[in-house]
């Protein structure tokens, strides 16, 4: 069964429990500014948005890598970065319509959300179950989708 | 069912994968004129800054990918091609017969027409080749002269600097990267390039070049140089001459239908040396970037192997690395006919962000200094997507772009 992580802003506080845990699992520090997910401010509204990558299909940044330096993890369906082959282009971060593969100038490489090998540390860390990581056909995945549909560079075939 | 590959480049490599995962039964030839594996051209920067070595650069890094795909991989340039018997001519006198021909020749680096520039010490920085002359001359404290400002002159900088090259940088306009940063951005670059120790001369060019114990270059602003090395790196062309006579229909690139087919059925063009749709203006361009390439490689291979595909055009979209300065631009970053635009400049923070819109609808970017989700720009401007009361919010501060995304797009209530 895959998996994916499931996003519910409604619930999210914006403790920032999430960024912690991903930036101290992946960086080795507790530093908001290193996390693979990040919570958005929608002070307008009064709403927090937690967003990371959604591990698509299309995997623009996997097409887009001119030296095969990101690969399919085929357990879990994450898009993973190999860095000691990511040269550090960043031809991905601009490919990625969604902007959640990012360079990171300090490692000179890129990074993204890899699903922490199918145990994800945001979701484990998310107080309130705004970020749980579920069955992938409940996530509400599909709407995702139709926005990659409408961004796609290759029309549907009829 | 012969499939001929011409170039072995990302949008050549792209396309023997698809045809091979199609599993057409087929033979798919891909025909490469330099002796390497596979090779990225993006990757040479970083050889030149010693982060990766030659195979580093290769696409596929198993020595077995093309072998187990059913791929053949074969050492040639073309020279002509016939289309009436279907067969290309190569540069060894063969002639090889195809049913589905793919063009995916790519671009070279043009010399400008300067006297001398054809002597010894002279390079481009375009192919490994290049690259491993330009390593063996260049010890620290060597003089460099390079010779263009654009994309490829800045992403080079870096390594050159690190191995201690003294650079001088001339190009003939009055800025750097202009053909895809705004006035203010290439102001920046160059401003930080001079932080860098890199000297910038804008309006310059060089006139002569001799070679009397030495390279000596003049310029136009009367200054002589001695330099170890001059780099050209002034642009690049599509390689196409070798199909003039053939009937095939060209502009500044080999014009492609939809479906990256030229007007002679069964040969199709992927890449630097395609003009096909432009998503933003709807008419045919080349644009010679690395994603283009491989989108182009994908939805030939599929009309090649009888599965329809329609390609939705290409965006402009470049990131480039100058020393350490991250820049972007995508779409129509000049701005659209009607349009208007927001920009937010911090020249103290080499931070700058240029948004081009047409009504509520982002059609263009140009960035300095922003590294962080600068995808969703391409995501905002691809879709099409109605930015609604985001517009106001983003001409306020173009820099929320992430939320603008967020907000449009997804479900944030």
């Amino acid at each position: 069964m895959i998996r994916a992580l499931q996003i519910e802003p409604v619930k999210c506080t914006g403790c920032l429990q999430c960024e912690m845990a991903c930036s101290y699992e992946k960086e080795g520090v507790f530093n908001p500014a290193k996390s693979r997910i990040k919570v958005f401010n929608f002070h307008e509204e009064g709403r927090m948005v937690p967003y990371t990558c959604t591990q698509c299909a299309e995997a623009w940044c996997l097409h887009a890598c001119p030296v095969d330096a990101i690969r399919l993890d085929a357990e879990t369906g994450a898009k993973i970065v190999v860095d000691v082959l990511c040269v550090g282009c960043k031809v991905c971060t601009i490919a990625c319509p969604f902007g959640t593969i990012n360079y990171n100038a300090s490692a000179g490489v890129v990074v993204k959300c890899d699903l922490c090998d199918g145990d994800p540390e945001c979701a484990k860390a998310c107080p309130t179950e705004a970020i749980t990581y579920v069955d992938a056909d409940w996530t509400g995945l599909e709407r995702m989708r139709d926005w990659a549909d409408k961004t796609a560079n290759e029309q549907p075939q009829a | 069912m012969k499939h001929v590959i011409l170039g072995a480049g990302p949008g050549g490599v792209i396309a023997a994968e698809t045809l091979s995962k199609q599993g057409h039964g087929g033979a798919i030839t891909l025909v490469g004129d330099e002796p390497e594996p596979p090779y990225s051209r993006m990757a040479i920067p970083y050889l030149l800054s010693d982060i990766i070595d030659e195979s580093g650069t290769y696409l596929r890094k198993n020595p077995d990918h093309y072998e187990k795909l059913g791929i053949d991989r074969l050492q040639a340039r073309a020279s002509g091609i016939d289309t009436k018997k279907g067969r290309v001519a190569l540069d060894n006198g063969k002639e090889l017969p195809y049913d589905r021909l793919l063009i995916a020749t790519g671009s070279s680096a043009t010399t400008p027409p300067i006297e001398g520039l054809d002597g010894p010490g002279v390079h481009h920085c375009w192919t490994l080749e290049d690259t491993r002359h330009i390593l063996k001359s260049i010890e620290p404290g060597s003089e460099v002269l390079l010779m263009g400002a654009g994309f490829v002159a800045c992403i080079i900088l870096n390594g050159l600097v690190k191995r201690g090259a003294k650079v001088t940088a001339i190009v003939r306009g009055p800025r750097m990267v202009r053909s895809m940063m705004t006035e203010t951005a290439g102001g920046m670059i160059k401003r930080w390039c001079g932080e860098k120790g890199i000297r910038v001369l804008t309006e310059t060019n060089a006139t002569r070049v001799t070679h009397d114990g030495g390279l000596k270059v003049d310029l136009d602003n009367s200054e002589t140089m001695n330099p170890a090395l001059i780099i050209v790196a002034v642009g690049v062309k599509p390689n196409m001459d070798f199909i003039d006579g053939s009937g095939i229909e060209t502009d500044y690139g080999i014009l492609v239908d939809n479906h990256m087919q030229t007007n002679i059925e069964g040969i199709f063009a992927t890449g630097d040396v395609a003009q096909g749709l432009d998503f933003s203006s709807g008419g045919r361009s080349v644009h010679a970037i690395q994603p283009t390439a491989s989108e182009h490689g994908r939805i030939a291979a599929l009309n090649m192997a009888g599965v329809p595909a329609t390609y939705k055009g290409s965006l402009l979209m470049n990131v480039l690395d100058t020393v350490g300065l991250i820049a972007t631009s995508f779409g129509q970053w000049q701005g659209a006919k009607g349009g208007d635009h927001a920009e937010a400049v911090d020249e103290d923070h080499y931070k700058y962000l240029r948004l081009e819109f047409e009504e509520d609808r982002l059609v263009g970017a140009c960035s300095v200094g922003i590294t962080q989700h600068v995808g969703a720009v391409r995501g905002l401007i691809q879709s099409r997507t109605r930015l609604g009361h985001w517009k106001k919010r983003l001409v306020q501060d173009p820099t929320r772009f992430m939320e603008a995304y967020l907000g449009s797009t997804q479900p944030v209530g």
